[in-house]
């Protein structure tokens, strides 16, 4: 099939029903994405960076999951695999019943409208010689979307929705705080209204005002417009105040994947225990007596991932089954996935019913 | 903290960073951007300092001000900066160079512009260890791997030889905060040298400045949004809108028992994971201000709720940072009583 993208509605993609609040309208299975990594003259492939690692969920219609984990572990890299910037090494990707994971440049070009990326680095992502108005009108040339107003109208009128003010039109990248290039790049994405956006670290360079605010910009507009939000965030706070769902990586494998209320209250995974026990605190009188989970050991890496459990090197629960057998993502309690043989928080000794046959 | 001695020589012991009436102005097409506009500030060493306050604040120009890294011809700053009694505004470019590394080093905020993309990391923290320290590169590598470790990078020895696009965010961080603390600088300034990573390795980063802290006795600037990192790190904090400071205060004043409005707006505004969830966040009403144009009086005037308390001063005088009591500092018109008025109703039932 061979459509000229400048014409096509790209909301209609033929054959393909728009998914209706609550069903499913992304589905990840088995994803992977290896980084081959090349030596010498010939740059033959002496290993591989194993960013991404057989990761299955879904996202809802309307729904904010966020991914949560340490640095590395490969939430941006999911985040571009689910945009599409990379193509996965293996598994599937499937946006509105569509399988996305391969599918060329030009036949993602009409995608692109719908699925939409927010930067963690707002610095690279903008291109220094363009003004503001260029960089946030951008998405309304590239894809030929007519304005009511003109595009320089609507572009203004994004600005002011993210707290920057319409002088700031003619403006270069450089002139702006770190914070205020960040809601460059949000309105950006804003500007064609996609169905599903993944926000990678959307709000950690705003000041908590301008991060309220954001966050319920954020909020308004899913309301308004649907929108689905895959949200990548280190703020447990505000990942906490933001998500319906939260899943944690560790070393490129989700261990962990529950709604809000009962990932916060009862976390099952050893890490996301150690996660949140971390966090800190704005409140001086606990200064000094925070109990703290100090993980030891070294951080793995990608490249040589510890085998079975990933998180063995440094879990203070570890036992031999954790170096020989990798324990399965499985449903432990209605709603809440865990990859762990010693999970915290058991309401007994209920047997597990694997997750797959829970999934969707 | 109050050393108001105007010779050029301070006593060590005494403020070892002070910073007087510093102003950092860009001229723009659409005229004079004021991004620091008088902040005058003490640090000794030993001591964290906190910098909060509003995005677009001042807070990285004021930063980049102290380490000599602006363009002169391109900002015009006044002021002066003594680190250790030697002034830096006036000193030439080549004189700050050669404090940079040794005696004060910077975290940035935007690990990619700190790190050259050609280069290896590796060879950008050999380069910069090298520079003050007489040592083969052979040794100056070992060092460099040993940083890398310290700041949690795995296999620090194969990942040297990477280059800064094949880390992720959080590890360029690392091998940024790995550059800056290799040379066990006297004054760091690390501004936001966490926000890309997760709480646990930034638990390890924030150890790690401790540690330096206490084995250098380190004076630390620490700038962030996380007031949770503040809270937990800093002696004092100073915070920042529209280019000056408005508070000023120890850590346990400016969160038990804040002064000024802006600073209520702020800790009002943050998710609090130690508390219920809440609906909807709450944000400071209105929008940062212009620093072209920067409101009349006090420049938080058209957002602030207690603006018209004041018989008009907030709208044309601007207000002082002064002394409250015990060294806390606050610029704002509020009368004590008004003030206290305010904080007890209206205020700390909601924090
Ligand atoms: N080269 C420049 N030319 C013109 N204006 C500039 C320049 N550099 C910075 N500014 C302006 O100075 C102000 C202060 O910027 P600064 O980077 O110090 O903010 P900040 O407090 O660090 O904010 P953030 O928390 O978002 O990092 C901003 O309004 C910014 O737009
Ligand atoms: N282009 C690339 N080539 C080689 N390795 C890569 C590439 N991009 C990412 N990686 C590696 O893949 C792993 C995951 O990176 P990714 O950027 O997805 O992490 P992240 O979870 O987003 O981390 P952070 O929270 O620090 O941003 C890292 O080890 C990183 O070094
Ligand atoms: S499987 Fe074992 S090592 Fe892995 S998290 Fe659970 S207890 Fe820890
Ligand atoms: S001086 Fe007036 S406007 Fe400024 S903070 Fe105080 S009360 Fe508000
Ligand atoms: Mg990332
Ligand atoms: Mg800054």
């Amino acid at each position: 099939m061979t459509v000229s993208t400048e014409e096509i509605d790209p909301t209609a993609v033929p054959g393909v029903v728009e998914p209706a609040i609550g069903e499913e309208l992304l589905s990840v299975n088995g994803l992977v994405k290896h980084f081959p990594i090349r030596k010498g003259l010939l740059q033959r492939q002496v290993g591989a960076v194993q960013a991404v690692d057989g990761l299955t969920f879904n996202v809802t219609r309307g729904e904010t999951l966020s991914l949560v984990g340490e640095s590395g572990c490969g939430k941006t890299t999911t985040g571009r695999l689910l945009t599409r910037l990379l193509e996965p090494t293996s598994g599937e990707i499937v946006f509105e019943g569509r399988n996305i994971s391969h599918l060329s440049e030009g036949k993602m070009r009409p995608l692109r409208r719908d699925v939409q990326m927010i930067f963690q680095d707002p610095y690279g992502s903008l291109n220094p010689r363009h003004t503001v108005g260029k960089i946030v009108g951008a998405p309304y040339r590239l894809q030929k979307v007519q304005t009511e107003h003109g595009v320089k109208r609507a572009v203004q009128e994004l600005l002011e929705l993210v707290g920057l003010s319409p002088e700031h039109y003619n403006r270069y990248p450089h002139e702006f705080s770190g914070g205020q290039r960040q809601r460059i790049g949000i309105a950006r994405t804003l500007a064609l209204r996609p169905k599903l956006i993944v926000a990678d670290e959307p709000v950690s360079a705003l000041d908590v005002s301008i991060q309220a605010q954001v966050v319920n910009l954020l909020e308004d507009l899913q309301k308004e417009f649907d929108l689905t939000y895959v949200m990548i965030a280190h703020d447990l706070s505000v990942v906490r105040h933001v998500s319906d769902r939260v899943a944690v990586m560790y070393l490129g494998k989700i261990v962990e994947l529950a709604d809000r209320v009962s990932l916060y209250e009862k976390p099952m995974h050893p890490y996301t225990v150690a996660l949140l026990s971390a966090v800190p605190v704005p409140d001086t009188k606990r200064k000094g007596n925070v109990q703290r989970i100090r993980l030891e050991g070294d951080v793995p890496s990608p490249i040589n991932p510890p085998p079975a459990c990933r998180f063995h090197t440094r879990c203070w629960k570890a036992q031999d089954i954790c170096k020989t057998t990798e324990p399965p993502l499985l449903q432990l309690a209605p709603g809440h996935q865990a990859a762990c043989h010693f999970p915290e928080n058991q309401p007994g000794d209920k047997p597990v019913t694997p997750a797959a046959s829970e999934a969707s | 903290m109050s050393s108001d001695d105007s010779v050029q020589r301070i006593e060590r012991g005494a403020a070892f960073l002070d910073v007087r009436d510093l102003k950092v102005h860009f001229p723009t097409d659409d005229g004079l951007v004021k991004s620091v506009d008088g902040i005058s500030f003490q640090l000794e060493r030993g001591k964290t300092l906190g910098i909060v306050g509003e995005s677009g604040s001042g807070k990285s120009v004021t930063s980049l001000s102290i380490m000599g890294l602006h363009k002169r011809g391109v900002a015009q700053i006044s002021g002066q900066v003594f680190l250790d009694g030697q002034e830096l505004v006036s000193s030439t470019p080549d004189e700050v160079r050669l404090l940079r590394g040794k005696r004060m080093a910077m975290i940035f905020q935007d690990p990619l512009s700190a790190m050259h993309p050609f280069y290896t990391v590796g060879q950008q923290i050999i380069e910069a260890y090298r520079v003050h320290n007489k040592v083969s590169k052979q040794v100056a590598r070992k060092h460099a791997i040993e940083m890398l470790d310290r700041v949690g990078i795995p296999q620090p020895d194969k990942r040297v030889d990477a280059y800064p696009h094949q880390f992720s965010g959080g590890m360029r961080q690392r091998a940024m905060i790995a550059m800056a603390l290799s040379c066990d600088p006297d004054l760091l300034i690390a501004d936001e040298p966490t926000t890309a990573l997760d709480v646990t390795v930034q638990a390890q980063i924030l150890d790690l400045i401790r540690d330096l802290q206490r084995e250098f006795n380190s004076a630390v600037i620490i700038i962030t949004h996380d007031l949770g990192v503040v809270a937990e790190l800093a002696d004092d904090i100073q915070v920042m809108y529209a280019g000056r400071a408005i508070e000023y205060g120890t850590a346990e004043e400016i969160f038990e028992s804040p002064q000024h409005p802006y600073t209520w707006g702020l800790l009002g505004s943050m998710p609090r994971i130690d508390r219920e969830r809440t609906e909807r966040l709450i944000p400071i009403k209105g929008t940062p201000p212009s620093l072209i144009n920067v409101p009349k009086g006090c420049a938080f005037n058209p957002r602030c709720n207690y603006a018209h308390l004041n018989g008009g001063a907030s709208e044309t005088d601007r207000p002082e940072l002064l002394d409250v009591g015990a060294g806390h500092k606050v610029a704002c018109h509020l009368s004590p009583g008004e003030r206290a008025k305010a904080w007890e109703t209206d205020i700390k039932p909601k924090l």
